[in-house]
């Protein structure tokens, strides 16, 4: 808590939940998140541009330690993918988008390791004084994601069966193909499209919105006394290697579930 | 909590990461990783050449080591037999020698023995028939008597 700049635990914390939203139109929804799309973006040109430059110099001979690294996650990747994936060539798009994924909410759910506090005080150098910096403890971030993997899902359920193929599928899978059957069919598959895609999201931004919340709850105890600043640290410590795990095995599931969702897409009921 | 013009973008930011991913990091990797595959696997592929091969040169050598110790001990085998007929031969040879010595030693004692007899006997004769001469000198003509004397002479 920047000290004197608060007048109660309410305010630091609203303070600190609110965006910096740009409106660029005159309705609600004309605005932009500047943080989270600037965070989202650098995280994002930082991580794969990293691993771009490792993998520009790829050798097949021994691999450095760099390159080694970027091989052992790359393989991880690839392996989840060969394992669920099987209707294709998964190097054409399923594997590097799910390295993408895996990469980019890793980092950005990293984010919340960082003392907000401390950014919040090197931001407001630069007159940034409203700055979230875990861009997927924004909704609009998660449901970027999750949307993304739904068009991408009708897109190649749309390819891979044609529109026919797909539509008969909406309307006979999964209870069958009786025209009596075609509306609950129907109503089946919207809900799962919508459920899949509402929980691919929601997942990870309560993950990482419940963590971050946790951390401003410890650093308003820090502002109590001493022993509240001890306490304060000893848990958030223990929240932050916590967290960790929370980071990495959301940023796991969400990519998981990217490449389930775009699999299924692809099989024939 | 408000969806806005952030998802949109939000949306055509991991558009373009997965574009960037797809084009430029993905494919690099997989070529150095298969690469490497196929090198490990062609050398592993090698060792098995290589072990198979030790394996055969090895039950080669096994093979000629028996043979070359077979035929040694024929030849050993041989050898004894070689010279124990050959100590037969010899010892059968050395009997047979010793035995024609021994014969040609006793024919020439015998020779001796006959000779010395002769010797003997032609001596007995004249002493006998010296001896006679002088009991006779005095009553007998040599000369008349000599055919008696020749055959008394004959007679030892």
């Amino acid at each position: 808590m920047a000290a004197g700049t608060y007048n109660n635990p309410g305010e630091y914390i609203e303070h600190h939940l609110t965006f910096f939203a740009k409106p660029v139109g005159e309705d609600g929804f004309w605005t932009l998140n500047v943080d989270s799309l600037a965070t989202s973006i650098i995280l994002g040109v930082i991580g794969l541009g990293s691993i771009w430059w490792v993998v520009r110099g790829a050798t097949s001979g021994v691999p450095n330690r760099r390159q080694a690294f970027v091989e052992l996650l790359i393989e991880f990747v690839d392996d989840q993918a060969k394992g669920i994936f099987y209707q294709g060539d998964r190097s054409k798009f399923i594997a590097p988008a799910a390295l993408t994924v895996f990469v980019w909410v890793v980092l950005m759910n990293a984010m919340d390791l960082l003392p907000i506090d401390m950014i919040t005080i090197v931001l407001g150098w630069f007159h940034l004084h409203e700055w979230r910096p875990v861009p997927t403890a924004d909704v609009n971030t998660t449901f970027a994601l999750s949307m993304s993997v739904f068009v991408l899902s009708i897109y190649f359920a749309i390819a891979v069966k044609g529109l026919g193929g797909w539509l008969h599928e909406m309307f006979c899978a999964p209870f069958g193909a009786s025209p009596l059957l075609w509306p609950a069919n129907l109503l089946f598959n919207l809900v799962e499209y919508v459920s899949k895609t509402l929980s691919h999201s929601l997942r990870l931004f309560g993950n990482m919105y419940a963590g971050e919340i946790l951390f401003l709850l410890l650093w308003l105890l820090a502002a109590t006394s001493p022993a509240g600043t001890l306490f304060a640290i000893l848990l958030g410590l223990g929240w932050a290697i916590f967290h960790i795990l929370i980071v990495l095995l959301q940023a796991y599931i969400f990519m998981m579930l990217t490449i389930v969702y775009i699999s299924m897409a692809h099989e024939h009921h | 909590m408000n969806i806005t013009l952030t998802l949109i973008a939000q949306a055509l930011v991991f558009a373009a990461f997965i574009w960037f991913t797809a084009k430029f990091v993905w494919p690099y990797v997989l070529r150095a990783i298969e690469t490497r595959q196929k090198t490990i696997a062609d050398g592993l592929a090698a060792a098995e050449q290589g072990h198979r091969s030790l394996e055969l040169s090895t039950r080669q050598a096994d093979e000629a080591i028996k043979e070359a110790r077979n035929r040694a001990a024929e030849i050993l085998g041989q050898a004894e037999k070689r010279s124990a007929q050959l100590i037969e031969e010899a010892k059968v040879a050395a009997k047979e020698e010793g035995s024609r010595e021994k014969a040609t030693a006793k024919a020439e004692i015998e020779q001796e023995v006959a000779r010395a007899r002769e010797l003997l006997r032609e001596h007995v004769a004249e002493l006998a028939v010296a001896g006679a001469e002088k009991i006779l000198r005095r009553e007998v003509d040599a000369r008349a008597h000599a055919q008696l004397l020749e055959e008394i002479k004959r007679q030892f």
